[in-house]
């Protein structure tokens, strides 16, 4: 039988995987659209309005069930975690409240003149609420991931009378994988949201239209992608390098390295045993864990044996890295490959298929870095001040089953709902909408239509 | 008074503070968020209805997302300020908790899937939408009769939350229909101007029950309210209240008027009376967090926190204040259909 515990962790995972997919489209979607607005103001090439057009009703609807899903989780802390906020909340809260006071209002003022201000404001201002609202999702994930990351590696603060203290802001905020982490997130939610815009684009051609805005979108995200994968690599080796210095017992996990080891191979697949404790099936590259992670290839990686009791599950660690990294690789080539192609008249179909089937990709890296992350961090909670197990609430399993269970339910319709309305809307966009096929002139008609020359300006 | 005797002598004027600025946050999500959930428990479901629960929804359309920010804010603020409070609250309010979430997770989703979705699918996304609403209001209503009676589960204090709950869907429904009739033209108004007097009325009844029975049960609050003199002085919040309740009425018997004269005013006075009832109930309680169990100098974090916060607090709620005015500005007049751009 599960206990308070493990259903709270279900449930918080459960919560925060569902809540996660969708600002991590956002806070780059919304660049992105910014970038679509500010091109169509420069050039006054009508093409980038239609592409605004179609990808701000994506974003408004993604934009949607970010905030409602993020609704509960401000909830979470209070119900299924008293402990947490009583121990680090005076870390926690103004975190917390920075992220809400700074960024929530912000994008959500602003996000109603971006979605419905345009015939009421002048172009620029609306060209400028896009704009705030990217600043704002990104001022979002800058607090909530200066939170996370102190969780992983706490800084700045004293513990008195049994309660954590701050004793300088900046070090709680700019905490030893802050930076790396907030740098990772960040460039992960631009891949997402690049292969995302690629994907829908691709399967808008696939099915006939003959338009220019989705070419032209599916050309930004593949750009995009093409650039941001190798930062992305470059970047998550550093993110590598700070937790094998602070979190040494994470990386042994996710390399499958149980007794320490100098000139570690690099694992590319293994079967970790806890039992045992040691890997079956192991296939790898000689000294290349070692040289990645200490810069010589007869390096030591500190072995799991010296974290007996005190490290995290392996298995999920050593498969979650293994996915993020590969999926990571395949984007990369995908995009190389797409920006190759891009030189062609039209892109292949077959490459628009691969393009569809990657769509949600960014969604499966994602995920599979966060529970790398955050399980890496188990048995704590707050790293050497807090486990999870003396965080919980001592609400009844029954209690945390029923709301577990409703949220499953409420979660698993809204996913079927989203993806059904995004096919639903990127077929609409194929049928209905303005005709153009030629470049349309500069200062003509948006939409090829009677009464909406851009002086008009708007529809 | 007691309660100011506690604050000079406990020499720390912080929680003070912060009770104020959640004081602010809850009721502006009160008046904010009530008003759009309100438009949600009214939507008309009728075929022939279409039209209204567009312009409806497009009255709400620019403003809900932000609205219901302020939820966040307060339950950040109880969080940051208050540590102790929000676990005791939340723990014994579980269940109802995670039923508002899903209401407010089916209003919010629904509001973009209906224009969005297929033709056939948006009815029942407007199902949803008022559905959602309506489960928000009666388990926040349920919540704060919880509150009020301090986690009581006897029977008749869960009749109590039975009328808080209905009381508190009523009000929201009040403030709701004055938006829609200050934002809406024709025979919307007409009939938003029915709704209002309804709602008025029940919401009467309402706020009348939870004042009679809240200082019987509570002899707490019955000392703070009967004491001579404050008593002369304190009773003004429920006159005045009553009298916004009759005054409101009777503009109502008259909307609407020529050249759409005073369609706003009735929804300045159900934020007038929103208002009240709210200093009403802070009044009973100040300065306890969780009446009787839990004082808000018992309760806070700590001092360097409240300071790091508050400076945040000074510097960005002005601004916060700001461009929501300019937001309400920008979106002024009637609502008219809303075009994705």
């Amino acid at each position: 039988m599960l206990d308070t515990l493990m259903l709270s962790r279900i449930q918080f995972a459960t919560n925060i995987s569902f809540h996660i997919l969708f600002p991590t489209i956002t806070i780059a979607l919304c660049w992105i659209l910014f970038f679509f607005k500010l091109r169509f103001d420069l050039t006054g090439n009508p093409v980038w309005m239609r592409a605004y057009r179609f990808w701000v009703k994506i974003f408004a609807l993604t934009f949607a069930l970010g905030v409602v899903s993020g609704i509960t989780m401000s909830f979470q802390f209070g119900t299924n975690w008293p402990g947490y906020m009583e121990k680090v909340g005076n870390i926690a809260g103004p975190l917390l409240g920075y992220e809400v006071l700074t960024a929530f209002f912000l994008e959500a003022t602003f996000l109603g003149i971006m979605l419905f201000g345009i015939k009421r404001v002048p172009s620029r201002v609306h060209t400028f609420s896009a704009l705030v609202v990217a600043i704002g999702t990104t001022l979002s994930a800058f607090w909530i991931l200066a939170l996370n990351s102190w969780m992983q590696t706490p800084a700045g603060y004293e513990i008195r009378d049994g309660v954590v203290h701050a004793t300088n802001w900046l070090q709680v905020i700019f905490n030893p994988s802050f930076p790396y982490r907030l740098v990772h997130m960040l460039l992960a939610s631009g891949l997402t949201a690049a292969f995302f815009v690629a994907g829908l684009s691709a399967y808008r051609i696939l099915k006939g239209d003959e338009k220019q805005a989705p070419r032209l979108a599916l050309k930004t995200g593949l750009i995009l992608a093409a650039v941001l994968a190798p930062l992305q690599a470059f970047v998550g080796d550093l993110h590598g390098l700070n937790t094998f210095e602070h979190q040494p017992q994470k990386i042994a996990a996710m390399e499958g390295v149980w007794e320490t080891e100098q000139g570690a191979p690099l694992l590319l697949f293994a079967i970790p045993d806890e039992e045992t404790r040691s890997n079956h099936l192991a296939v790898g590259i000689p000294k290349l864990a070692s040289l990645i992670l200490t810069h010589h290839s007869d390096g030591e990686i500190r072995g799991l044996n010296t974290f007996e009791g005190d490290h995290p599950p392996v298995k999920p660690l050593f498969f979650g890295f293994r996915i993020m990294v590969g999926m990571g690789l395949l984007m990369m080539a995908i995009a190389w490959v797409g920006c190759y192609l891009l030189r062609k008249p039209q892109v292949p179909r077959t490459f628009l298929k691969v393009l569809v089937a990657m769509t949600f990709s960014g969604w499966v890296a994602t995920l599979a870095g966060w529970y790398v992350t955050e399980v890496g961090r188990q048995p704590w909670l707050v790293t050497g001040i807090l486990t999870t197990a003396d965080a919980v609430t001592p609400v009844a399993p029954a209690n945390v089953g029923l709301s577990l269970t409703l949220y499953l339910i409420v979660y698993v319709i809204l996913m079927w709902a989203y993806i059904h309305t995004l096919k639903r809307m990127a077929l609409k966009s194929v049928y209905v909408e303005e005709f153009e096929t030629n470049e349309p002139a500069p200062d003509g008609s948006l939409t090829n239509l009677p009464e909406s020359k851009i002086a008009g300006g708007t529809r | 008074m007691n309660s100011l005797s506690a604050i000079s002598s406990s020499g720390d004027w912080l929680p003070v503070v912060f009770i104020g600025l959640m004081g602010l946050a809850v009721l502006a999500y009160a008046i904010l968020d009530g008003y759009d959930l309100g438009v949600g428990i009214l939507l008309p479901m009728g075929e022939q209805d279409e039209w209204q629960r567009d312009t409806m929804i497009a009255s709400i359309g620019p403003f809900w997302d932000a609205n219901e920010t302020w939820l966040v804010l307060a339950i950040g603020l109880l969080l940051i300020a208050f540590p102790a409070a929000h676990s005791l609250i939340l723990m014994h309010l579980y269940i109802p908790v995670a039923i508002m979430l899903i209401g407010l997770i089916m209003r919010g989703v629904a509001f973009d899937f209906r224009a969005k979705a297929a033709v056939d699918h948006k009815l029942a996304w407007d199902r949803t939408f008022k559905i959602g609403s309506l489960v928000t209001t009666l388990t926040q209503g349920y919540m704060l009769g919880q509150y009020v009676m301090g986690f009581d589960q006897s029977l008749p204090a869960l009749l109590f939350c039975g009328i808080s709950a209905l009381g508190v869907t009523a009000a929201y429904s009040y403030i709701g229909a004055a938006w829609l009739v200050l934002k809406t033209e024709s025979s919307l108004q007409t009939r938003a101007v029915r709704w209002t007097r309804a709602a008025g009325r029940a919401s009467l009844v309402g706020v009348v029950a939870v004042c009679l029975i809240n200082p019987l049960v509570n002899p707490g609050v019955f000392d703070r309210w009967f004491t001579f003199p404050l008593v002369m002085f304190v009773l003004l919040i429920p006159t005045l209240c009553f009298l916004g309740f009759v005054a409101n009425d009777i503009l109502l018997r008259r909307l609407p008027k020529e050249a759409d004269r005073h369609c706003g005013v009735p929804f300045a006075i159900v934020v007038g009376i929103f208002t009240l009832c709210f200093s009403g109930l802070g009044f009973s309680f100040f300065p306890d967090i969780v009446p009787g169990q839990l004082s808000i100098w018992e309760a806070a974090s700590a001092r360097e926190s409240l300071q790091f916060i508050l400076v945040g607090a000074v510097v960005v709620v002005p601004m916060i204040l700001m461009y929501t005015a300019f937001s309400y500005r920008v979106f002024r007049g009637k609502a008219t259909d809303l075009h994705y751009h």
